[in-house]
């Protein structure tokens, strides 16, 4: 029989949500390596020409892939267009939402905010409601009850994170919120996080977004022909795959309710390809330590405090056999989770507001 | 007060932290060599804008990158939605005077 734990509420309006809150884990003080403030300076530098080169590439092969497979529509060969299109819509919008939400992205702010609202449209997350909902993610990284973007909450619900992978979840939670906002209406949970005075806007941009997807549905009917579709909407279903596959790695299988980004978040080495899609977000035990160190910078950051560091999974395979198992274990224990061990050089980690003591276990498997 | 000496602020655009009892405060460097001075903490949450990046009359808060300009005390880009508390400043026989009153 399988122990008996505490189930968690993951609710930001629910019991965890007040215990968090009571424990201090809420808006807690979280560990930093630290780093020379000269350093820190040069390494926060921002700069437009890298994410101006990223993003005339990014529309550049949206444009040529969107091009292609209007042009083979009704053929095989439209099938790879629409493969590298989808990616590119589906899963690459993701990181320029996440990096020019930051602000981080280009060193001039009009460019973040024009970039975001084109990729928080692409990717189906209200603007405004994404904006807050972020940064209490980077406030309560994982704390049960305040964080709004736990990946994989526990126990780990299998069918739904299979289904991410074409986005059917979250596109089908996307639409409906969306038409919820556009008819006025703002949930308990979104008032939790989102200021009075910003909730008008919330309401605003949902109003939008549903005429230009009315325009698109209208389009396809009065084509007969789902081809509309498929270049706007659909393609945060049949693109969404990579985002999910770099976007599980982040957090999952990895200690809850901790105030140490080392036991909670991942670094994984990725190829150029992956890296280029994610903006550089496979550092991410570095960007949620640093978060005003923009997506260029990171692998600089990386070399810079990687003493202090787990070690990064060497690739996302190794990502994958090390979550998966936990993932499967935490069925049955949801207080499992994977302890990395910390190099010789790290200070330790930081655990003294933990709410209980977890089963955890180290790299080598001793429980730790 | 005395918050710090001329010199302890080594850059231009740059912004240092300064304790005085249970008060925190960011004395700033701009560009063009003028000092300033506003609380220390974000209005947002408790973040120690010391720790920051100072760009032109901005400063950006380390935790989630709300902006404010430190000259005004102006909130400026979410999620910061209050203004900062601003101090007047006086620089006297090298040192870098505010006024917390």
């Amino acid at each position: 029989m399988a122990p008996a734990y505490a189930k968690r509420d993951y609710s930001l309006v629910g019991p965890n949500a007040q215990s968090a809150v009571a424990s201090g884990l809420a808006a807690a003080e979280w560990y930093h390596t630290d780093v020379p403030r000269k350093q820190m300076k040069d390494l926060m530098q921002r700069s437009d020409s890298a994410a101006i080169r990223d993003t005339l590439i990014w529309f550049g092969l949206l444009a040529a892939c969107g091009a292609g497979s209007i042009v083979y529509w009704g053929t095989w060969w439209c099938v790879p267009f629409f493969f590298a299109y989808g990616v590119l819509y589906g899963s690459a919008s993701d990181s320029r939402w996440h990096e020019c939400g930051h602000g981080t992205a280009f060193r001039t702010q009009w460019m973040n905010r024009a970039v975001y609202q084109v990729a928080s449209f692409m990717i189906m997350r209200n603007p405004v409601t994404w904006r807050w909902s972020h940064a209490r993610h980077h406030t309560d990284t994982t704390v049960v009850g305040r964080d709004a973007e736990i990946g994989v909450m526990r126990p780990p619900d299998l069918v739904r994170l299979f289904l991410n992978f074409v986005g059917i979840v979250d596109a089908w939670n996307a639409m409906r919120d969306m038409v919820r906002n556009a008819v006025g209406n703002i949930s308990p949970v979104e008032r939790s996080f989102i200021p009075t005075t910003e909730q008008p806007r919330v309401i605003r941009v949902a109003r939008v977004w549903s005429a230009l997807y009315v325009v698109v549905i209208g389009a396809s009917l009065a084509t007969h022909s789902i081809l509309p579709l498929m270049l706007v909407g659909l393609p945060r279903l049949y693109g969404a795959w990579h985002m999910v596959m770099v976007g599980l790695l982040q957090h999952a299988g990895l200690a809850e309710d901790v105030t140490d980004h080392r036991l909670n978040t991942r670094t994984v080495l990725m190829n150029p390809v992956s890296r280029f899609l994610y903006w550089n977000m496979n550092y991410h035990v570095e960007h949620h330590m640093f978060p005003m160190v923009p997506y260029h910078a990171l692998p600089r950051l990386h070399e810079t405090i990687k003493d202090d560091l787990p070690a990064p999974n060497p690739s996302i395979i190794a990502g994958y056999r090390e979550m998966i198992p936990a993932l499967l274990k935490q069925l049955q224990y949801q207080d499992y989770y994977v302890r990395r061990a910390l190099p010789p050089t790290a200070k330790p980690f930081r655990e003294e507001l933990h709410r209980a003591p977890d089963m955890g276990v180290n790299a080598s498997g001793a429980v730790g | 007060m005395v918050a710090c000496a001329v010199g302890d602020i080594e850059d231009r655009e740059d912004v240092i932290r300064f304790d005085s009892g249970d008060r925190t405060f960011a004395i700033y460097r701009s560009a063009d060599d003028e000092y300033f001075a506003t609380d220390g903490y974000c209005t947002h949450e408790h973040a120690h804008l010391s720790d920051g990046l100072v760009l032109g009359d901005i400063i950006e808060c380390p935790k989630h990158n709300g902006r404010f300009n430190f000259k005004t005390g102006e909130a400026k880009a979410a999620p910061v939605c209050v203004n900062l508390n601003i101090y007047p400043v006086m620089i006297s026989d090298g040192k870098v005077m505010i006024d917390v009153r």
